[in-house]
């Protein structure tokens, strides 16, 4: 790896030997400790910090429960009641690990839109960004098949309409349900293999997330100015700046997911998951956990099933396209006095669409929807390649440091860095 | 900080996303909001409402409802009705469960404290079979398990500290056990079927389970009344036990709720000055969303 700032030293001979055969130690430091952060991020950027933390929440939430839960259709209801009731603290485990689950997605909302924002998505972030994407969408099968192990209504109804959406696809449709099913229906052989690969994902989010940090660690961090890093002046070292700033951060994030496990601990899951799974009883309206409804809603704005399935996996997979399909040479809508604006157009449009993903598919709802898609799938394709060609982008700060401290200003401390450190920052793109 | 409003707008807006789920439909007018004793962040069980609420579910609504994952042990647990545990014992023993013996015969012996509640009807058909066709639902989560929707924009200020809402179904339990009327004229109600105001599409299979009177609660030390024994007061007090049958550790669960999230401030607090303190050497404000900030220079 390459050496960033001041490189580790191991002292004593065991650390020498160790090193030598293995430089995890090395790896680690130049990552976490001497890695060479701009100076001039945001609170936006603690998302990534906290992104970790709830990860670690999860699995940490999960095996616990997993040793007290249930999977057979017969049992997984009262099992988790029984958590609920007779686990020392189960109540507290369960309310921690399905509040985290919306926890975890409210903060990659914001580190999805905060890169977008900010043109993180850019050469050369794009690895990074698109192994991000592929986070996102391993976060969403692993908490689609969560949400179905308590096996009240929503699970049961929630696992029925998803796997009939994949029988839309076609050639592998039928074969993919059939085995996610294990039967003629969804059942006990369904959650019992949702349980196991409930289990299994969350880990191989964790080896996308080492992938992740692994092309941070090589490209770099972009910024809320998007130019990239010029000197020794425009950056800090990763420890202690960043980290006390995310360890912050995180501690202020724990007090928001906190009230929502102590005070309102089923507000953002359903009543009906409250009543047994009964395959013989459709509830009223079924309706995915909130992170999923604008997908939801892109799913059912067309009356055709497999349309409506391609329009909902395309609207995930399109994420994975921005690099390109964004023709701005300038990375941060900081200075796109334009596209600034269709960026908040695009937000309250993600928000009308989740909205929408709540309401009944009939009348005013599903032509809303249809022309929410639309103007969702207008912006990777008309408006990111159109607004990048014909914009003219304000002056950019001559670096990050001007950027913090005014143009032509001087600072005395300098750098955050320790001395004679990060005299190569990187400096791709 | 600039930035830590625009986080505070945007993790709003989230929010309003996310509540969105609630919104649906319904024909039934939305119940009326009680006062709970155990709403909001210091909300606490009121034991003797709990006792009371015991009382009409054991002699009225255990007829026909199970509550299968409680425990007579349960009604003695700290948080709860706050029987004593020979109270507890001896209200079991008037119970008998089954059990298989030595010799593997079904034999019946007297409930113990550890036993479940024992249900009314020996599985779901039976419990149909005997109230027209309709299951009475098990009591154990009720109380969750019903919900109503307030709609924009109140769904935003439920979630909210202080002016939170998270009572529904009991308010919805309260309303329709008072929400048996007369049906307007040209509703036809089929015999088995009763009309109720609350009840998603009316007709509810339960006939009206309680009348003023019907309980007879103990007296208070002058020999009086402590409440009154009318179909109120019970269904106000039914609710609450069945808010305390769904989410038995409510009272745990808030007050250590208040005392993890003082934990937090007062840590967010100080890690806030430890920040500044390292960042003091560095120099300049950090910016975010600022392009006004930066185009003037
Ligand atoms: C004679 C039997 C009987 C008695 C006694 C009885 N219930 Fe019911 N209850 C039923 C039946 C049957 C249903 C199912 C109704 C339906 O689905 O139409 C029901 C349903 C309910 C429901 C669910 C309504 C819904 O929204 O689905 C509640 C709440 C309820 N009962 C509360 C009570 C309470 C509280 C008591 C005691 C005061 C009580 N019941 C006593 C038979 C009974
Ligand atoms: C990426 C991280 C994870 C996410 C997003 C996630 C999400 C979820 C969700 C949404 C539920 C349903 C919660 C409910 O309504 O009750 C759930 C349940 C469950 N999860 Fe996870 N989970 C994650 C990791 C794990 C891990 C690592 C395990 C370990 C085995 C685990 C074990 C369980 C169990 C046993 C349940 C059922 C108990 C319950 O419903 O509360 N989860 N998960």
């Amino acid at each position: 790896m390459s050496a960033h700032g001041t490189a580790y030293v191991p002292k004593s001979g065991l650390a020498k030997w160790f090193e030598s055969r293995l430089p995890l130690v090395g790896l680690v430091h130049s990552s976490f400790v001497s890695f060479p952060v701009p100076r001039n991020l945001n609170y936006f950027w603690t998302f990534g910090a906290i992104l970790i933390m709830m990860l670690g929440v999860q699995i940490a939430t999960g095996i616990w429960l997993a040793m007290h839960y249930d999977p057979s259709a017969n049992a997984a209801f009262n099992s988790v009641e029984h958590i609920m009731r007779d686990v020392n603290y189960g109540w507290l485990l369960r309310y921690m690990h399905a509040n985290g689950a919306s926890m975890f997605f409210v903060a990659v909302y914001i580190h999805i839109f905060r890169g977008l924002y900010y043109g993180s998505y850019k050469a050369p972030r794009e690895v990074l960004y698109i192994l991000g994407v592929i986070i996102y969408l391993l976060m969403m099968a692993t908490a689609f098949l969560g949400y179905t192990l308590p096996w009240g209504q929503m699970s049961y109804w929630g696992a029925t309409v998803i796997t009939n959406i994949l029988a839309a696809i076609p050639i592998v449709g039928d074969t993919i349900q059939s085995l996610l099913w294990g039967g003629y229906s969804v059942g006990s052989p369904t959650l019992n293999r949702f349980f196991s690969l409930h289990y299994l994902l969350p880990f191989m989010i964790v080896g996308v997330v080492v992938l992740h940090v692994w092309a941070l660690h090589v490209t770099g961090q972009n910024n809320p100015t998007g130019i990239p890093i010029k000197s020794g002046k425009d950056v800090v070292a990763f420890t202690p700046y960043a980290t006390i700033k995310d360890v912050f951060a995180a501690a202020v994030f724990m007090i928001f997911f906190a009230y929502w496990i102590f005070y309102q601990p089923n507000y953002l899951g359903h009543a009906d998951n409250y009543v047994p799974a009964n395959p013989g009883v459709t509830p009223k309206h079924i309706v995915p956990e909130w992170y999923f409804l604008p997908f939801y809603a892109i799913l059912r704005a067309v009356p055709d099933k497999l349309g409506g399935v391609i329009l909902m996996f395309g609207a995930v997979l399109i994420l994975a396209f921005a690099p390109w399909l964004d023709t701005s040479r300038v990375r941060s809508s900081n200075y796109r006095p334009i596209y600034r604006q269709f960026f908040w157009l695009f937000v309250i449009v993600c928000i009308i669409l989740g909205w929408l993903g709540a309401k009944p598919p009939e009348g005013g709802y599903v032509i809303a929807s249809q022309i929410c898609t639309a103007y969702y799938f207008a912006h990777f394709l008309l408006v990111m390649p159109l607004v990048g060609l014909f914009e003219t982008p304000n002056r950019l700060p001559g670096s990050i440091l001007e950027s913090v401290t005014g143009p032509g200003k001087q600072v005395d401390s300098g750098s955050g860095m320790p001395v004679g450190a990060a005299a190569a920052p990187p400096s791709k793109g | 900080m600039k930035t830590t409003r625009v986080l505070a707008a945007s993790l709003m807006a989230l929010g309003l996303s996310l509540t969105a789920a609630k919104a649906a439909d319904g024909h039934s007018p939305n119940p009326p909001r009680e006062n709970w004793s155990f709403a909001g962040v210091f909300g606490k069980f009121d034991k003797a409402q709990l006792q009371r609420g015991f009382q009409v579910y054991r002699e009225v609504c255990a007829n026909c409802h199970s509550m299968t994952l409680v425990r007579f042990r349960n009604l003695a647990e700290p948080g709860g009705p706050g029987f004593t545990a020979a109270q507890v014992k001896a209200l079991a023993a008037e119970y008998k469960v089954s059990e298989l013996n030595d010799n593997g015969e079904q034999v019946e012996r007297p409930a113990r404290p550890a036993d479940a509640w024992p249900s009314p009807f020996p599985n779901e058909k039976a419990a149909a079979a005997a109230n027209g066709g309709k299951a009475p639902p098990d009591f154990s989560v009720l109380a969750k398990a019903r919900t109503y929707e307030r709609g924009f924009p109140l769904f935003v200020v439920d979630a909210m500290p202080f002016v939170g809402y998270s009572e529904q179904g009991v308010d919805y339990i309260h309303a329709l056990l008072n929400g048996y009327e007369d049906p307007p004229a040209g509703t036809e109600v089929p015999a088995g079927a009763n009309y109720n105001k609350y009840y998603d599409g009316h007709l509810i299979a339960m006939a009206k389970p309680l009348s003023d009177g019907q309980v007879t609660y103990a007296k208070g030390e002058n020999g009086e009344p402590v409440v009154p024994e009318t179909v109120d007061q019970y269904s106000r007090d039914v609710s609450a036990f069945m808010a305390w049958a769904a989410e038995p550790h409510l009272e745990a669960r808030k007050a250590l709720g208040f005392r993890v999230i003082l934990f937090l401030i007062v840590l967010s607090g100080l890690l806030y000055y430890v920040k500044k303190k390292v960042w003091a050497d560095v120099g300049g404000e950090v910016h975010g969303l600022q392009p006004e900030l930066h185009k003037a220079g």
